[in-house]
């Protein structure tokens, strides 16, 4: 007979216990972040898709069309192509694409770039409505940063 | 124009207007209350704080088709929800919102509103049976037999308050507890110091069946998701989903309007001042936003624990309260 009311007054005092806890979170500020209306702190270390990396002065890609990150690629997913202009020393950049639908971010490509030409971007907002949508031109991306 | 046709007329329309209201209030607060509890914010985007939210979900529902599932009884399929529906209306007659704004002043206003809360089950098994899917079957079994488990403390429990104010009229009943909160039914320091030992625990089985009885969580046996898809009304889309939506709410509303009629005196003000319809909603307000929290706090029982809650634990203390009561009144 002891127990059953033990058992009552233990279960009601676990209840308002509880009761306790929610109301006390009730009371606390939201954690969560109002997607599109807020624009997150994206961390250091965030792997987005690759983008290239422009002179910091004129703006020109660093890539020296060395070719080590489309051979480094596990996906052959980068597509670089470059030509000899009168002047220049050693090639120039005239495309950069990445096929973003077979990328895993695996990061070798920027692992093996020397002249640190290729970086993670920060780039979230990846939805879209056809496949041909998820393959970059970097090259174009640079300029349009550029301007 | 008979002027009594006007007045009930009247009644009928506003009473309806105020569920599908009351309903599209509620499940915004819901939201609004199980969001924060889990530290979000809500609905939001749809109008001002998202208050416009469950109106758009109204007329998504209301534009969707009714589809009616092969080997379901047609006719009882479509007059269920609105067997749910009625009930819920009907109740508002006998509720005193204040002392001029009841629709009708009935005598046994107590017993009507249990007489027509109980038709609700008999349109669950309805619901259930017409729908031609187990899956609704056994949740309208659940829902059955949980009502009529609930029913019994509180009936138990109601006819403890009749007892002490010697009346089945809900004016009456109000009227008594007049004048401040230490006149009211749960705490009735005033009339009958043996009462006020009693009375909390009356009030918390009220409570706790009247939670049962509307089918809310934890006890939402009959609508639990991860065993029966939906519960009774897994056939039903668009509106006919709706007006169940809207009886569920209507009905929580009358059940928290009846443990404040009976227990924290209605349209009175805790202070003896300014009485009347404010103070009703806000009392029944603050009471459903006690069902809410609660429904956010606690999973949901098993089936036994629910049983168990009510055949071992709340019909015995109902009933030692009903003899506990006699004795008092007699006593002090």
């Amino acid at each position: 007979m002891g127990g059953y009311f033990k058992e009552i007054f233990d279960g009601a005092y676990s209840l308002v216990t509880g009761m306790g806890v929610t109301l006390k979170y009730l009371f606390q500020p939201v954690v969560t972040e109002q997607y599109p209306h807020v624009v997150p702190t994206i961390p250091d270390r965030f792997r987005g898709h690759i983008e290239l990396v422009g002179n910091e002065e004129t703006g020109a890609p660093l890539c020296i069309v060395c070719g080590m990150c489309q051979k480094a690629c596990p996906s052959g997913c980068i597509t670089v192509a470059g030509e000899k202009v009168e002047g220049v020393k050693g090639k120039v950049l005239t495309q950069y694409t990445l096929d973003f639908t077979k990328c895993s971010l695996c990061g070798i490509c920027v692992e093996s770039c020397k002249p640190g030409a290729i970086n993670f971007s920060k780039d979230y907002n990846l939805a879209g409505l056809r496949k041909e949508e998820f393959i970059y031109d970097l090259k174009k991306r640079l300029e349009e940063q550029k301007r | 124009m008979n002027p009594e046709v006007i007045r009930v007329l009247g009644y009928l329309v506003s009473f309806i207007a105020f569920v599908a209201l009351n309903a599209a209030m509620l499940v915004w607060m819901e939201r609004k209350v199980a969001g924060h509890i889990q530290r979000r914010i809500g609905p939001k985007e749809v109008g001002p704080f998202g208050l416009l939210q469950s109106f758009a979900d109204g007329i998504k529902l209301m534009t969707k088709q009714l589809i009616v599932p092969e080997g379901a009884d047609v006719p009882l399929f479509k007059v269920a929800p609105m067997l749910v529906m009625i009930p819920a209306v009907m109740c508002f007659v006998t509720i005193p919102f204040s002392e001029q704004l009841a629709a009708r002043n009935i005598n046994v206003g107590l017993l009507l509103i249990f007489a027509i809360a109980s038709v609700n089950v008999f349109a669950l098994l309805l619901v259930g049976w017409a729908s031609n899917n187990k899956y609704a079957v056994i949740s309208a079994a659940r829902a059955v037999s949980q009502n009529v488990a609930y029913e019994i403390p509180m009936l138990i429990t109601a006819i403890t308050v009749v007892m002490f104010t010697g009346t089945m009229n809900l004016q009456d009943i109000v009227l008594g507890q007049a004048g401040g909160f230490w006149n009211w039914n749960i705490f009735p320091a005033s009339k009958n110091i043996g009462m006020v030992f009693l009375m909390p625990i009356s009030f918390l089985i009220f409570f706790i069946c009247s939670m049962a009885e509307t089918n809310r969580a934890p006890f939402d046996l009959g609508e639990a998701e991860s065993e029966l898809v939906a519960g009774f009304h897994t056939e039903y889309a668009g509106m006919g989903f709706g007006l169940f939506f809207l009886g569920e709410y209507a009905n929580v509303f009358i059940g928290c309007s009846l443990a404040v009629i009976l227990f924290l005196g209605g349209w009175q003000c805790p202070f003896g001042l300014f009485p009347g319809v404010h103070w009703f909603l806000i009392k029944v307000y603050f009471l459903i936003f006690v069902v809410m929290w609660a429904r956010w706090t606690f999973p949901r029982t098993t089936f036994y624990g629910l049983l168990n809650l009510s055949w071992k634990i709340l019909i015995p203390f109902s009933l030692f309260n009903l003899v506990l009561t006699g004795a008092f009144i007699k006593v002090f």
